[in-house]
């Protein structure tokens, strides 16, 4: 059987020009496919390509050897959560999800409710914390009722209580309007409490290093369940880290 | 200076105040005034326009920046009697040659202004509309002048200050109306309560357009500010 794909990626080299001229590689042989309604998390050490990945798929940067095939859809709609939430600080909360979103008001209004972003619907976002700013970001993404969201370190520097309600926040959105998405973190918690599917990359360049699938009965099941998830997670990416080979046997980890 | 003070050279508040009103019942003073001020507008939107346009292009387009920067440049410490003067003998005493000659005067700086503008726009901002598809004119109108806002308003206040004392030169060296002639009439005639009460007419206007445009479209445009 084969399941449904949105979307395949097929990405062989991408590198970047150094200061010295000489190019650096960053991505390397990163095949994957996404299915619809699927939650796919892509985890690795800071720094080694992740947003990269993420500004390929978005077609902010075209700049590569491989491919990236859309299914089903010709201009798929994209909506990105951003490192930074990235609104416009001179229009309101609502006005920033209406404004990529035209004439779909009431999926906007239905978020923000959702969301609890309501009562700020007419604040600028200036006035609001960073916490509710990330909250307009998935808010926004949503709003265009996407083919794919993208999710960049979306709690990054948010403490770990305003992590877990980002990520109920997240989970609430998604359950409302079920897309795929792919979200890149180095936080293997965000992987555990959200994703149907874990890539873990290798830096330098970034490659697929293994990739979880995680047994249903154990997706989004709640912030205790997700933390002995994460436990067993790092403990597949220790193994993946350890030199193979005839020596490697008792090495135990790097 | 006691000796002046109420004479001749140097009359009385109320004296140029009487003579300004004066000249606008009975004398030419708001007609003058009227075409002074549409060589204003005129010169400015000129300005204001192409200096943008040029601004953001070189901020935006390092080639062109450092193709034109030495033509701006040049622009910008250009004496405005030379633009003036040339702007006549090149194009002849009429009214484009005045107005192409206030706005040049005007765009270089408008230019310079905008360009650091440009440079300054918010590179995460553009990424996020270029991501959600957002349109080229939507672009410019949400993302892009929102930015720049604060420069055009620097611009316009400095280029309003100047291009209304550059409007007026070049109305007394090439136009036969409008307050810059008025005042060289007066200058011949050693005449200072008709030069002051016409000073003062336009600082009144110019005034009032500060108070009635710039400062309620600044107020509009910061309203999103803590």
């Amino acid at each position: 059987m084969s399941a449904p794909v949105i979307l395949e990626v097929d990405i062989t080299r991408k590198s970047f020009a150094g200061r010295d001229g000489a190019s650096q590689l960053v991505l390397e042989d990163l095949r994957f496919r996404l299915a619809p309604r699927e939650i796919v998390a892509v985890v690795g050490p800071s720094g080694c390509g992740k947003t990269t990945l993420l500004r390929l798929i978005d077609g902010l940067d075209s700049d590569f050897t491989g491919r990236i095939v859309w299914h089903a859809t010709d201009r798929p709609r994209i909506g990105t959560v951003f490192q930074e939430p990235r609104l416009l600080p001179w229009r309101t909360v609502r006005d920033n999800l209406t404004l990529v979103a035209a004439g779909r008001e009431a999926l906007a209004d239905e978020l923000l409710h959702a969301l609890g972003l309501w009562p700020f619907r007419d604040a600028y976002p200036p006035q609001i914390s960073l916490g509710m700013a990330r909250r307009a970001a998935i808010a926004r993404a949503f709003a265009i009722d996407p083919d794919l969201v993208l999710l960049d370190e979306p709690f990054v520097s948010l403490d770990p209580t305003m992590t877990e309600r980002g990520r109920d926040v997240l989970l609430d959105a998604w359950r409302r309007r079920p897309t795929a998405a792919l979200i890149v973190t180095h936080d293997m918690d965000d992987a555990a409490a959200l994703a149907d599917r874990v890539l873990l990359l290798s830096a330098n360049p970034a490659r697929i290093v293994a990739e979880v699938a995680i047994p249903p009965e154990q997706r989004r099941a709640g912030a205790e369940a997700a933390h002995a998830l994460a436990q067993s997670l790092r403990q597949a990416r220790a193994a993946e880290a350890r030199p193979s080979g005839p020596i490697s046997g008792s090495s135990g980890r790097r | 200076m006691a000796r002046l003070a109420g004479s001749r050279m140097l009359p009385a508040a109320s004296t140029v105040a009487g003579a300004m009103l004066h000249e606008a019942v009975a004398g030419p003073l708001l007609v003058n005034l009227g075409i002074t001020l549409a060589r204003v507008v005129a010169s400015f939107t000129v300005a204001m326009v192409f200096g943008t346009a040029l601004g953001i292009a070189m901020g935006a387009w390092r080639r062109l920046d450092l193709a034109l920067d030495s033509w701006v440049t040049v622009l910008l410490n250009l004496p405005a009697l030379v633009v003036i003067v040339l702007m006549y003998v090149w194009f002849g005493l009429n009214e484009w040659a005045a107005i192409a000659a206030v706005a040049l005067n005007k765009l270089p700086s408008t230019a310079v202004t905008l360009r650091e503008g440009a440079r300054a726009l918010d590179r995460g901002l553009a990424e996020m509309a270029q991501s959600f598809r957002m349109g080229r004119w939507a672009r410019l109108r949400h993302v892009v002048l929102p930015q720049l806002a604060p420069y055009l308003f620097a611009a316009a206040r400095s280029g309003l200050a100047i291009i209304w004392k550059i409007v007026l030169v070049v109305e007394l060296l090439g136009r036969s109306n409008g307050v810059g002639f008025q005042i060289e009439s007066y200058f011949q005639l050693f005449d200072v309560t008709g030069i002051l009460a016409y000073t003062l007419a336009f600082i009144l206007v110019v005034q009032a357009i500060e108070w009635v445009l710039l400062q309620p479209l600044e107020r509009r445009a910061n309203r999103w500010r803590r």
